[in-house]
């Protein structure tokens, strides 16, 4: 027999399944058509299983370096996202212990930052990478990226922070830990759900910024992002090629989130409920 | 055994000194290009190039055509010297040039290139003032393709030049939903380099002009209107559904497997079509020129993609060798040895077009090349204008000009708004734009 609760919690989860199934779509229908034909990717008339080949991942290979564009990836977004790390966690820690009536207006004219269409800027940062010679260097685009991401990195550390007992660290200072050591041997272990999924939103941000990455960069530096924009093109069919091209961009990046997910999840909610 | 040790160290030192230094000899090339199939070739045979010239390298930056335009012109305007070779089109070349960004390539060229060789409408639109700033890699004009089994079946004739009052006569003819078939498949989704390349060599043939002598906006004429009535009519009555999403790509898989009856678009397609490992109407396809109205003048479109070398490239001669190469009459015939001459790049040397296996292997070519001669980018339209450039003029404005009376057009076609209604918004979009960003090259 089938209680209210039970019959309520198969509602449940038909529900959070259909959402997941809604929102996971393009990823699943992007790798369905990566395993068609090209003439089949644009068919008007859908069809999910046809003749499945791996034909376009061999075609993609064949036409780009992906590993080579792999790694700028990973050096990038990781690299990107530690820069970041080093100069949000300081920045946090002072924001959220030892504020002053700036503070909270810092925060949002950092926040603000990020509402300022990139390409505003592009010509005095494309000038001053030229005249630096940072123009296709993962050094460049790395530090573009981690300012990027910095507001956003600040902001999630901050609200961690701030979830962090007064006391705890009062306790560390009496016992005479300095700032440093108040940092690294208390703050830091507590908060470190939230600086895990810190880490993992920053790393994926990075992961997926193409802005910056297809414009600072050509040949030597560029990742993934410029990757998967060799593979469109004006006259002649390239969809199913694409889908090849972005399944093997997103791969990565998917994994590290498949297997992360307690953690980002735990991290999210760190606070949530007291 | 110390000595050998010592010896073999000495040659350790001379051959890792003498590798650094032919490292630092060797040049290396960075070259944006496209996705298209004709690029992807000549990324597959540079290695031929690396074997003739072992002091240069070729590095290779393949984008998305907007992505590719952004980047380049971010490029070429700073002086970043990031690409020593770059894919261009008419609406660059001549702008690039006349600003500084790139190298003009007429004296750089050896005489074996022979320069005469190369298309004279081609020349003209990768020209300014004389010099020439982009060498063509392959052309395209605009033909008629139809299906001669349907045009049979319903006792039609395609006329050596048709006319729009043809097509739309053959268009209510053929136009057969209930088994798939459609009288005439147009580009509908918007974009300059979309429906805005149709549906301006249409004004161009019904008499119209983009602006006048003063640059005033032309878009709210009689002409405009005639021809914008036809493109609606055709489409409405006797297009595929969801004409306002079609693009190239799409109308070539409507044609290809069997949907329309006739499609007027790029000469490039022609290859496609005629192969029967691709199209399921390879044997039945016919070719006729573009289609006029009341002139001849601008009914054909003219595009061509060149490669040009920017200015600030640290590797000028280097750049030139390989542009050189890449448009030669050497390149094409090593294509044709390696694939086949129905392969070669098309519409850019009249040798291409006097050697008999090409004109036996494409069917086509001889309208291709018709259709190309007479395009001319310089004279584009019946009444005089202040422009170059046939469907897509020579302006830094005209993409963004392109783009917004694109939306009006496709707002049409989808019926939320009267053709008129549309042209004067596509006038004021225009006139707005001529206002905020001039009409300086």
């Amino acid at each position: 027999m089938i209680t209210p609760s039970t019959s309520r919690k198969l509602l449940l989860t038909l529900l959070g399944w259909s959402v997941a199934l809604v929102i996971a779509f393009p990823v699943i229908w992007m790798v369905l058509t990566s395993l068609k034909s090209e003439t089949e990717a644009i068919s008007r008339v859908p069809h999910l299983f046809t003749h499945v080949s791996l034909n376009n991942y061999v075609a993609v290979q064949e036409q780009a370096k992906y590993l080579r564009f792999a790694w700028n990836s990973v050096v990038v977004s990781f690299g990107s996202t530690l820069l970041a790390l080093l100069l949000g966690i300081p920045a946090a820690y002072a924001m959220a212990f030892m504020p002053t009536r700036r503070t909270r207006g810092t925060l949002l004219w950092m926040l603000s930052t990020k509402m300022m269409p990139s390409v505003g800027v592009l010509v005095p940062v494309y000038l001053l990478f030229r005249d630096t010679g940072l123009l296709d260097t993962r050094t460049g685009l790395l530090l573009v990226d981690a300012l990027g991401i910095l507001p956003v990195v600040i902001w999630m550390l901050y609200t961690f922070f701030k979830e962090v007992p007064r006391e705890v660290l009062e306790a560390g200072r009496m016992d005479g830990a300095g700032p440093l050591r108040e940092v690294y041997n208390l703050l830091l272990p507590l908060s470190m759900p939230g600086i895990v999924s810190t880490s993992l939103l920053a790393v994926i941000l990075t992961w997926n910024e193409a802005f910056w990455s297809l414009t600072l960069t050509t040949s030597r530096a560029a990742p993934l992002t410029a990757f998967i924009a060799s593979f469109s093109s004006p006259e002649g069919l390239f969809y199913a090629k694409l889908s090849a091209a972005s399944t093997m961009a997103i791969a990565p990046i998917l994994v590290l989130g498949w297997a992360s997910q307690k953690q980002l999840v735990r991290g999210l909610t760190f606070g949530a409920v007291k | 055994m110390s000595k050998r040790l010592d010896q073999a160290f000495l040659g350790l030192i001379a051959s890792v000194f003498c590798g650094s230094l032919a490292m630092q000899a060797q040049t290396t090339l960075t070259i944006a290009t496209v996705n298209n199939e004709d690029m992807v070739v000549m990324q597959r045979l540079s290695a031929e190039f690396e074997r003739q010239h072992p002091d240069i390298k070729l590095d290779w930056v393949v984008l998305e055509e907007n992505i590719l335009r952004q980047k380049t012109t971010t490029d070429a305007a700073t002086h970043g010297g990031q690409y020593d070779v770059v894919t261009i089109g008419p609406l660059e070349a001549p702008i690039w040039g006349r600003r500084g960004w790139l190298l003009p390539l007429e004296g750089r060229l050896a005489p074996a290139y022979g320069i005469d060789d190369l298309l004279k409408p081609i020349r003209d639109a990768a020209s300014d003032r004389g010099h020439l700033y982009a060498l063509p890699f392959y052309a395209e004009s605009s033909l008629t393709y139809y299906r001669k089994d349907l045009f049979v079946a319903a006792g039609l004739q395609m006329p050596a030049q048709p006319t729009y009052q043809d097509i739309l006569r053959f268009a209510k003819a053929l136009h057969d939903p209930a088994k798939g078939t459609y009288g005439v498949c147009l580009r509908g989704k918007p974009g300059w380099g979309e429906n805005m390349a149709f549906i301006s060599t249409m004004a161009n043939t019904f008499g119209g002009r983009w602006f006048d002598e003063a640059w005033k906006p032309q878009l709210d004429s009689p002409e405009w209107h005639n021809a914008l009535s036809t493109y609606i009519d055709l489409l409405q009555k006797y297009g595929p559904p969801g004409s306002s999403s079609n693009g190239f790509n799409e109308s070539l898989t409507l044609f290809e497997n069997g949907r329309c009856g006739m499609w007027i678009d790029a000469t490039v397609a022609a290859g496609t079509l005629s192969n029967p490992k691709q199209s399921l109407v390879a044997n039945t396809v016919g070719f006729a020129p573009a289609p006029e109205a009341i002139t001849p003048r601008g009914a054909q479109w003219l595009w061509f993609w060149g490669l040009g070398v920017p200015s600030a490239t640290r590797h000028p001669e280097a750049a030139a060798a390989f542009v050189q190469w890449a448009t030669s009459r050497e390149y094409i015939r090593l294509i044709a040895d390696r694939y086949g001459w129905a392969a070669v790049p098309p519409g850019t040397r009249r040798s291409t077009y006097e050697q008999p296996q090409y004109l036996a292997s494409a069917p086509f070519a001889g309208l291709v090349y018709r259709s190309i001669l007479a395009a001319d980018p310089l004279k584009p339209t019946l009444k005089p204008v202040p422009y170059t450039g046939i469907q897509c003029i020579v302006l830094p404005a005209f993409p963004t000009i392109g783009n917004q009376v694109g939306q009006v057009i496709a707002a049409v076609l989808v019926g939320n708004i009267a053709v008129d209604e549309g042209l004067h918004k596509a006038q004021a979009a225009t006139e707005r734009v001529v206002k905020r960003m001039g009409v300086e090259r």
